[in-house]
């Protein structure tokens, strides 16, 4: 359902100032959300200082330095630091991506940072990602054949091959998805743009035999259909990869296969 | 999920709040407001048709009305209204067709529409003004 402000419990107040610059440097200011689940206070925004000369250029430096150098108690996801795991995404300067592949130079004056919109806070940058794998989950996202198995593997021609490029790279960071707005109002009954995408890869792989129960089962009026084109999941992806288009071609699909 | 969040304590992160306006997106809004703000002119222009079905007098009345300067103001949005989401509904028949979504053309279509349906309106309101026998 469409609510444009955020519950009681949500409201974000202004939190503490952990440092100040000191010294000489390129000290640039970072605001970051926190929520502790063993509190009872609302989200805050805290404040740092980080000196860009003494850290690495990615926000995920300035965050990792952050928790060693002045706050360990800031809580995020990270892992791989090199764009694939999908762990780090986060709302970085306004829109989501991975803090691993984020420049800091790219940014201009403060950075601030907020967990994935419109999601549970499990804590600070921290968001409940259940439903959003439980909806993967749905699509059933996984090779599904009904002629005898061959002897070796399931062959592919090289033009069946290149239709999954732009569709296999992607790290399910769910940027995509909780950028959107339908997802936002929807986010039980619309499947949103990542894991549509994941369907498009599965019904246009030439092995799936399965292309007619999976494509069934996206007819629907929330499932498919409440994509609008709004086109943040396509202009947020991290990976450079076209949910929105992934989801146009689904729903050609959609109306091809009643002629 | 509505639901969770009760049960759970956690805080719903913020979203419209923090997102960047983005053309695209505020396109997309703009596109359903002018959907909407299409019936109520709609109505205006059933109105008007009417009025002129029942008579001089209250056609008189009615398209005094319109020649107001808030009924030329009311004309002029749903002029745009009109023509902006005519054009926005030619931007998603393209997408319906698998074609646009290169970031650059998206970003090219979403200026090129919205200078197309101010452009457009404001001519056809220079034609209306200028016209003989117009406004």
């Amino acid at each position: 359902m469409v609510e444009f402000t955020l519950p009681k419990n949500s409201k974000i107040t202004e939190g503490k100032t952990w440092n100040k610059p000191r010294g000489k440097g390129d000290w640039r200011e970072f605001r970051v959300y926190r929520w502790c689940p063993e509190t009872q206070d609302n989200p805050r925004v805290d404040t740092y200082a980080v000196n860009l000369e003494d850290c690495g250029p990615m926000v995920l430096d300035a965050l990792i330095k952050i928790k060693s150098d002045i706050d360990p108690t800031l809580t995020f996801r990270r892992s791989c630091r090199e764009g694939i795991c999908g762990s780090c995404a986060m709302n970085i300067d306004g829109s989501n991506t991975l803090a691993c592949t984020r420049g800091m130079d790219e940014i201009r004056g403060t950075v601030k940072i907020y967990p994935l919109p419109h999601q549970q806070v499990v804590k600070d940058l921290v968001p409940d990602l259940t439903n959003f794998f439980a909806q993967h989950r749905s699509i059933q996202p996984w090779l599904q054949t009904e002629t005898t198995e061959p002897p070796n593997e399931w062959k592919q021609s090289r033009e069946d091959r290149e239709k999954l490029d732009g569709l296999y790279e992607c790290i399910l960071c769910a940027c995509c998805s909780t950028s959107c707005p339908s997802y936002w109002w929807n986010p039980d009954r619309y499947l949103g743009p990542a894991v549509l995408l994941q369907a498009y890869r599965w019904v246009i792989d030439s092995r799936d035999e399965a292309t007619g129960e999976r494509l069934d089962n996206l007819e629907d009026p929330f499932r498919l259909y409440r994509c609008h084109t709004i086109l943040n999941c396509s202009k947020a992806c991290p990976k450079g990869l076209n949910p929105a288009r992934a989801i146009a071609e689904l729903k050609k699909m959609m109306i091809e296969r009643r002629y | 999920m509505a639901n969770a969040k009760l049960q759970t304590g956690r805080p719903l992160s913020p979203h419209l709040q923090i997102y960047r306006p983005m053309l695209t997106m505020m396109m997309s809004i703009a596109h359903r407001i002018t959907g909407a703000a299409l019936y109520f002119g709609t109505l205006a222009l059933a109105w008007w048709l009417i009025a002129a079905a029942t008579g001089p007098e209250y056609f008189n009345f009615v398209n005094g009305l319109a020649g107001t300067l808030i009924g030329k103001l009311l004309l002029f949005g749903y002029t745009w209204a009109l023509i902006h989401h005519m054009i926005g509904g030619i931007r998603h028949f393209i997408w319906d067709t698998g074609r646009g979504f290169d970031l650059s053309v998206v970003e090219f279509m979403a200026r090129a529409s919205l200078a197309a349906s101010l452009g457009l309106t404001v001519l056809i309101w220079a034609i209306a003004l200028i016209a003989p026998g117009g406004l």
